[in-house]
C-alpha cells in the first residue's frame, strides 16, 4: 500500500486540478443571470462534508445527494436522473 | 488477460471488440438493456433477444473473445407492466440458447411500484429456473433508495441463492449493504454518473474483494469499453500486487459467472 507521500506524488495536480473545476463551477453559477435550483443547493450542503474529519467522505457526499425516502413511488414523470434529489 | 462481465457491445462499433480483445479481454456478458431509445413493440425485443444471442457471439469470436449474454426488459422500459409481461413472455425460448446466463440486468430505474412489480416477476422467473441474477441499481439521487427497496425485496424470496445473485453498480453508500446481505457486488467504471478507477480501488481496499467484480458497461452513451484494463493500470500504480489484479478482474468474475452451467 503506497504511503501518503506517494498517493500525494500520484494524485495530488489531479484533486488539485478537480477542486479549481468545482469552485470555477461555482463562481460560473454566481455569475450567470437567472436563478439556480435544488441542485445549486444540494451541491453546496455537501462541500462541507469534505473538510470533516469521517473517514468516508465520499459515502457522505453520495448520501448528501440521495433521495431518503422509502416507497416506491407511483409513476415517473421522467426516465432519467438529476444528480441530487428534488426537495418535497 | 481479464473478464468484461457487464458491456453492451449491441451499441459499440466492431473497433471496440478488436481494442478489447487487445486489451487482453478473453470472456465478454452483455446484459440485456435499454438501448438509448424506448423499443416501440415485443417484436423490437425479439430482435434484440436475436442480437444478443445469435449475432454479437459471433462479432465478439472474430477477435477471439468469449461472449454471453443476460435476458430480461430492463427496467427502463418496465414501467408499462402490459408491455413488459409481453416482452418476458419472449425470454423463455431464448434461455436455452447455449450462451445465455441467467437473468439481467433487472432491477430499478425510477423506483416505480410498476418497476418493482416487473423486478420480482423477474427473480421469480430466475428461481424457478435457477437461474444467475444481475441487477441493476438506478442512476444517481435514485440509486440509494432503489438499492434498498431491490434488497428489501429479494429477502421475500425464500429459496433465491443469495451466492447467485450480483448486485451492480454499487458505489460508496450501497456496497456494504449489498455484500452484508450476502449478494456479489460489482464497480462500474464509468464516467461521471458512476465510479471512477480509483473509488473502485478505494472500496477494494476497504471491503476486500471476495465478492466484487468491476466492469466498464460501456454503452451508447459517453462510456470506456477499456475502463477495466485502465484500472488495471491505476491498480498497479497504487502498488497493488499482480494477484491481487488477477483476482478480482479473471478469478472473481469467473468464480460468480461459473455457477452458470453454460459459463465455460
Amino acid at each position: 500500500m503506497p504511503t501518503k507521500k506517494e498517493l500525494l506524488d500520484l494524485q495530488f495536480i489531479e484533486a488539485r486540478h478537480k477542486l479549481i473545476d468545482l469552485a470555477a463551477f461555482l463562481d460560473r453559477i454566481d455569475r450567470h443571470p437567472g436563478a439556480d435550483d435544488f441542485r445549486y443547493a444540494a451541491l453546496q450542503a455537501a462541500i462541507p462534508i469534505l473538510l470533516s474529519e469521517r473517514p468516508d467522505r465520499a459515502r457522505g457526499v453520495l448520501d448528501a445527494l440521495s433521495d431518503h425516502s422509502h416507497e416506491p413511488i407511483p409513476k415517473a414523470a421522467f426516465q432519467g436522473a438529476l444528480g441530487a434529489a428534488q426537495p418535497g | 488477460m481479464y473478464i468484461e462481465p457487464h458491456a453492451h457491445m449491441v451499441s459499440r462499433t466492431t473497433d471496440d471488440y478488436e481494442k478489447l480483445a487487445i486489451a487482453g479481454c478473453e470472456v465478454l456478458c452483455e446484459p440485456a438493456f435499454w438501448a438509448g431509445f424506448d423499443r416501440s413493440s415485443p417484436a423490437g425485443f425479439f430482435d434484440y433477444f436475436r442480437q444478443l444471442t445469435d449475432y454479437e457471439p459471433k462479432r465478439a469470436a472474430k477477435y477471439g473473445i468469449k461472449h454471453y449474454c443476460w435476458l430480461c426488459i430492463n427496467p427502463k422500459e418496465a414501467d408499462d407492466p402490459v408491455f413488459a409481461r409481453e416482452v418476458m413472455a419472449l425470454i423463455p425460448q431464448f434461455l436455452d440458447c447455449p450462451t445465455v446466463l441467467g437473468i439481467g440486468e433487472i432491477g430499478l430505474n425510477k423506483n416505480t411500484r410498476n418497476e418493482l412489480a416487473i423486478f420480482e416477476e423477474h427473480v421469480q422467473l430466475a428461481v424457478d429456473r435457477d437461474l444467475p441474477i444481475l441487477i441493476h441499481t438506478p442512476h444517481l439521487e435514485d440509486k440509494l433508495k432503489g438499492t434498498r427497496l431491490i434488497l428489501e425485496s429479494l429477502a421475500g424470496f425464500s429459496k433465491l441463492d443469495r451466492a447467485k445473485v450480483i448486485v451492480d453498480h454499487v458505489e460508496e453508500h450501497t456496497i456494504a449493504q449489498v455484500l452484508d446481505a450476502g449478494y456479489w457486488a460489482g464497480m462500474t467504471l464509468y464516467p461521471h454518473s458512476k465510479c471512477s478507477p480509483n473509488r473502485a480501488i478505494d472500496m477494494l481496499e476497504v471491503y476486500g474483494s471476495e465478492r466484487l467484480w468491476m466492469n466498464s458497461a460501456c454503452d451508447w452513451g459517453v462510456s470506456d469499453p477499456l475502463a477495466v484494463p485502465r484500472c488495471i493500470l491505476e491498480m498497479k500504480k497504487r502498488q497493488h500486487t499482480a494477484a491481487a489484479i488477477e483476482q478480482i478482474v479473471y478469478h472473481n468474475p469467473r468464480k460468480f459467472l461459473s455457477q452458470s452451467p453454460r459459463f465455460v
